[in-house]
């Protein structure tokens, strides 16, 4: 099986809430009207798409009053092809040319960043890559802790402290020499988790940036934010207010295997245009997948194909 | 970044403002845009949708009140109609008679379970005198003993934790151990999992039947979308719930979550937690929640926060000084700095109710800010007393040391003119006139935190002035007198008194400040005598 096709099974074990919603509100041959349509829209709220339905619901009525879309299958079919526009990106490639590269890793408490750093990990190494991983979290109790028996599980180096708050720059900076002096070609940072609205934790964040820049030049290379999936309108407020401290260059959405589908990620998209990398889908440290925006749509959509 | 429901329901309800009814047709739209804003605020969509026609059903009922805009007759519908669904105000947990109380901690990964644990432990031997065990039944996620462990030591508090147990053996023998020791409260932290996870919910479930919990919490993400509803409905079917608490509401979240938890498991919300450190838990309050859900301001944190900064000696002097009319450019840059001490102004701002939309995309720039500040530090003290004093001369050095041009003084003086007059009017009509009708004043009073606000904060309250006393109406008052209470009650005056200048000799500013100049150049004078008679 597949990549792609694992990722589908996975996200489309349970039923979409959608899917369902979007039969419901056909049931008894309903006609498309503005009542039907304002329902439509309450119900992609469901997936939390937020503000973003609105557009997405105002194309389906302009839509219908051409006379293209005429039925269930027809608002199935078109929703797809605009939520997929809408998530237009290109591959994400980026660049291992220069080494060590260095990906430094936010987000808010509680998203899920050690644990897709793992992941992360646990990819670059099958790519036969060399890795080594920044302990930066010195704020969470036993983040540390955490973050070197992963290490120890996908074989990667770490570099960290042993007493609670150590400086994280100074952590950030010794981990991307240690990567130079051992020639290891990704170096990943963990950061602490803090809320977008703590200015100076985002200065923090900022400073981690610099210090790291200094010893290779470009570093971060990559700043790749974690978006909790089941967070809802709230994630655009993270990925702005992240975006605006350090530039963010890339998403990484987690725990993608639940019940929420990660719809807030239109939003972002929308506001920021940021690509997604990857997508965490499931507590297994192999469960990172590339982002494949058909497979999102679908899972969003409630589609098995 | 969000409209608030204010702003939305006043372009709704713009077209009535001559005949202040409520129609059929205006109710139905004015319900849309409420459904909406719960919506943004994370509210389950179908939550919002029952929960709008309850409110229709309360607008309808109820009478319309003569002097009060249907937009704020509807807001205080949804207010009034949240804060009922959310309480009640003060659930507490359930303590048991004999032996140990035990409390389980339950929900998705990242909820914030360990952190909430210590939170509650610190909270309960504080408030409650308990004495408590934590349990580290989190044998999934790596180091994660490890972290309830570290947070043990720092609040020097016992961890039960056996290896090669599994997490419900774990837990019963967690709550043996407790109860032939003497502790009187055992924190099981669970590990977190899916909902959907069948296996893991069983073994949640073994947990729940062997430990027998008197307390049965689901900890949720305060940012957690409309998924909220699936999870805690499936955590509500396998446990038996008690209550939920909520975390990271430190941040801009909404937490329209409170309300589909409440809605679907029917439980209360017992705390939330409100920062990074271990003390920060708090007792949950509908009433603030439902302000924030609505986008009516955070009153109360803005009070808070005021408390924290400000001491309520500062505050009342200069409280003082304004009521007795002895106000000087001292004065006004001792206010300026107190009122940077709360933040940022531009975040000031948008934590205050009802503010004009043109109020808080303001642009403040706190450079300006900077350069106000500069104004008066190049002024001698003697200056600062006495304004009277800054004729041409000084007022051409003034500008030179502050690296402004001179105009930049003269509209510092105005301003500070304005001010004091106001503060006069204020005097005449007495305070409580600023805030508009009392009959308006009553009929908001559940909108605004007001009797909640009295009660919790006191003296200081007062100083700050009026802040939940009416949103709209009060805000004004706010925005006056947390700046010395000088400005004509719109809030565009706030921003050019902070910010920037009026544009200089335009007509209307020209003549609002030559009108009485001599006038008040007299009165001046008479104050600072009376003013230095008392100090002698």
């Amino acid at each position: 099986m597949g990549l792609l096709d694992r990722l589908r099974q996975r996200l489309t074990r349970t039923r979409s809430i959608l899917s369902d919603g979007i039969s419901a509100i056909f049931r008894g041959g309903r006609k498309i009207d503005a009542s039907l349509l304002d329902e439509l829209e309450e119900l992609l709220y469901t997936s939390d798409l937020g503000p973003a339905a609105t557009p997405i619901v105002a194309e389906l009525a302009r839509l219908h009053k051409r006379g293209d879309i005429n039925g269930e299958e027809d608002v199935r079919d078109t929703l797809r092809e605009i939520l997929l526009s809408k998530l237009d990106q290109t591959p994400s490639e980026f660049d291992f040319s220069s080494t060590p590269m260095v990906i430094l890793i936010v987000g808010v408490n509680g998203s899920g960043k050690t644990t897709t750093i793992a992941k992360l990990c646990q990819r670059f190494a099958d790519q036969g890559k060399s890795v080594i991983v920044g302990a930066a979290d010195t704020f969470r109790a036993a983040a540390a802790d955490q973050l070197e028996v992963w290490a120890e599980r996908t074989g990667a180096d770490i570099v960290r402290s042993h007493k609670d708050g150590a400086d994280p720059a100074a952590i950030a900076f010794d981990t991307v020499e240690a990567a130079v002096s051992r020639g290891k070609d990704v170096a990943i940072i963990d950061t602490a988790g803090r809320l977008h609205t703590q200015k100076n934790l985002m200065a923090e964040l900022e400073k981690i940036r610099r210090v790291v820049g200094r010893r290779v030049a470009n570093a971060p290379q990559e700043t790749w934010l974690v978006i909790d999936a089941t967070n809802g309108q709230n994630a655009i407020s993270q990925a702005r207010e992240f975006t605006s401290s350090v530039e963010v260059t890339g998403l990484l959405i987690a725990k993608l295997d639940g019940t929420a589908r990660g719809g807030a990620l239109f939003g972002i998209k929308e506001a920021l245009g940021l690509p997604v990398r990857f997508v965490g889908t499931g507590e297994s440290v192999e469960l990172l997948e590339e982002f494949e925006p058909g497979a999102f749509v679908d899972a969003i959509l409630g589609r098995i194909e | 970044m969000f409209e608030t429901l204010t702003d939305r329901l006043n372009t709704t309800f713009s077209f009535l403002r001559g005949r202040k009814t409520l129609t059929s047709e205006n109710i139905a739209e004015g319900l849309s845009e409420v459904r909406s804003a719960l919506l943004d605020a994370d509210v389950h969509f179908a939550v919002a949708r029952d929960f709008s026609a309850r409110v229709e059903a309360r607008i309808q009922g109820s009478a319309q009140v003569a002097e009060v805009e249907p937009s704020q007759q509807f807001v205080h519908a949804f207010h009034q109609e949240l804060v009922e669904l959310m309480g009640p105000e003060d659930a507490q947990l359930n303590f048991a008679k004999k032996g140990p109380t035990v409390i389980l901690m339950a929900g998705l990964q990242g909820a914030g379970k360990t952190t909430t644990c210590a939170k509650l432990a610190l909270y309960l031997r504080d408030k409650r005198g308990k004495r408590p065990l934590f349990v580290a039944a989190d044998i999934k996620r790596p180091a994660a003993v490890e972290q309830l462990k570290v947070l043990g030591r720092r609040l020097e508090m016992p961890v039960f934790f056996e290896e090669g147990l599994g997490p419900p053996a774990l837990c019963k023998r967690g709550v043996e151990f407790a109860a032939k020791n003497g502790y009187d409260l055992v924190l099981l932290d669970t590990a977190g999992r899916l909902h959907i996870d069948d296996e893991l919910m069983d073994e949640l479930n073994e947990i729940a039947r062997t430990t027998r919990p008197h307390n049965q919490v689901l900890v949720v993400d305060a940012m957690t979308g409309q998924d909220a509803v699936n999870s805690a409905k499936a955590f509500d079917e396998r446990l038996s719930l008690t209550g939920c608490i909520l975390t990271k509401l430190d941040g801009d979240a909404r937490g329209g979550a409170a309300v589909s938890l409440k809605a679907v498991t029917g439980r209360p919300i017992l705390f939330i937690g409100t920062g990074e450190n271990i003390e920060d838990l708090d007792a949950f309050h509908p009433e603030r929640m439902a302000g924030r859900i609505l986008g009516l301001g955070d009153v109360v944190s803005l009070v808070e926060k005021a408390q924290e900064e400000i001491s309520e000696h500062e505050a009342q002097a200069s409280m003082e000084k304004m009521l007795l009319g002895s106000f000087t450019l001292e004065d006004m840059l001792a206010q300026m700095r107190m009122m940077r001490k709360l933040g940022p102004m531009k975040k000031v701002m948008a934590m205050m109710p009802g503010m004009p939309k043109e109020a808080r995309d303001m642009d403040i720039d706190e450079q300006d800010m900077n350069r106000l500040e500069a104004l008066f530090t190049s002024m001698t003290a003697e200056e600062r007393l006495k304004p009277a004093l800054l004729d041409m001369g000084r007022r051409r050095r003034i500008a030179r040391g502050a690296g402004q041009p001179i105009g930049a003084v003269n509209d510092l003086l105005k301003r500070f003119k304005g001010m004091k007059q106001m503060m006069k009017q204020m005097n005449k009509l007495g305070l409580g006139g600023m805030f508009g009708a009392d009959a308006k004043k009553e009929t908001l009073r559940g909108l605004s935190s007001s009797g909640e606000l009295a009660s919790d904060t006191g003296g200081l309250m007062n100083t700050l002035g009026g802040l939940g006393s009416g949103i709209g109406a009060g805000m004004k008052g706010l925005g006056n007198k947390l700046l010395g209470g000088g400005m004509p009650s719109d809030m565009g005056d706030l921003g050019s008194m902070l910010n920037s200048p009026p544009p200089r000799g335009t007509s209307a500013t020209r003549k609002a400040s030559t009108k009485s100049k001599r006038e008040k150049a007299k009165k001046d004078k008479r104050k600072q005598a009376k003013r230095n008679r008392r100090r002698k």
